[in-house]
């Protein structure tokens, strides 16, 4: 078990993403931290992608490649004059290949607080069996 | 912390002065596969979580990305000049039994103390938590507001 409770964060520079294909419109894009896991009935990833709302969030999964697309709304108004900048605002993207096939009809997505919460049900006949195996 | 020593001098604004050479910066520190992590640092204070400072004339705006905080755990105190923003980013655990392939996104306490340009008046700040943004409202001190002055 982690000491979560004494860790104190630290700061944790936004990556840019090496982009894999030139972008149409400028501006910046960054890959989100995520956390993956997975039990014998589905994928979970849970990504950080700050600032992104529900409908500006693009999820897309086909031939195996799961991809997230998160705009961002800049949060200035016109008005406002920078003082201190320490992070950058952009987009979000970022990749994954998935190696189980995934019932696309039970996918399901929630974004609360800047944070997805992607569920990928495995198909029941990917989930693993136990083969007994009888001594003859 | 070197950010306060600039305010100092009203005509540094590092954002267009230097924005574009550190964009270039991380350009070639990729290209080469060097750490990424420290030269950013270079105008901020490198603590959590990283803040982002603008102005208009009636007030300062202070932005931080906390994806994942819950508004309850977010606790804000101001001064005269400071804001201070602390708080902790939980992660539930997930059930037993699961198996991870990757874990980026860490939890933990943070605490930040931000020091004004100019005096603030603490008593009508606003914050409000969206999106895993969070966007504080900090209206000047009347002192230090611009006025406009009628000619008779």
């Amino acid at each position: 078990m982690m000491d979560k409770d004494t860790k104190e964060l630290k700061v944790k520079e936004k990556q840019e993403l090496a982009s894999p294909a030139e972008q149409t419109r400028p501006g910046l894009v960054f890959t989100p931290s995520v956390d993956i896991f997975e039990n014998d009935k589905q994928i979970v990833v849970l990504a950080d992608m700050p600032g992104v709302q529900a409908k500006s969030l693009n999820i897309d999964l086909r031939d195996n490649t799961l991809t997230l697309n998160g705009d961002v709304e800049p949060f200035e108004a016109a008005d406002e004059e920078d003082v201190l900048i320490e992070y950058e605002v952009g987009k979000y993207y970022r990749q994954f290949s998935l190696s189980e096939v995934v019932d696309q009809d039970k996918i399901d997505a929630q974004l609360k607080n800047g944070v997805l919460r992607l569920t990928l049900p495995k198909v029941e006949k990917a989930a693993p069996r136990t083969i007994s195996v009888n001594a003859g | 912390m070197i950010y306060r020593r600039l305010y100092d001098l009203p005509s540094l604004r590092f954002r267009s002065a230097f924005d574009q050479l550190d964009r270039m910066r991380r350009q070639f520190d990729r290209i080469f596969g060097e750490d990424t992590g420290t030269h950013r640092g270079m105008f901020g204070a490198g603590v959590f979580p990283q803040i982002n400072l603008t102005e208009d004339a009636d007030r300062f705006y202070v932005r931080a990305e906390l994806p994942g905080v819950a508004s309850e755990d977010i606790e804000m105190q101001a001064t005269a000049k400071n804001l201070s923003i602390s708080g902790e980013r939980k992660i539930t655990s997930e059930n037993d039994g699961v198996k991870y392939h990757r874990r980026e996104r860490e939890a933990g306490k943070f605490s930040r103390i931000v020091t004004m340009p100019t005096e603030i008046d603490p008593d009508r700040i606003e914050a409000k938590l969206q999106d895993g943004i969070l966007t504080i409202r900090v209206p000047k001190a009347e002192a230090v507001k611009p006025r406009q002055i009628a000619i008779n």
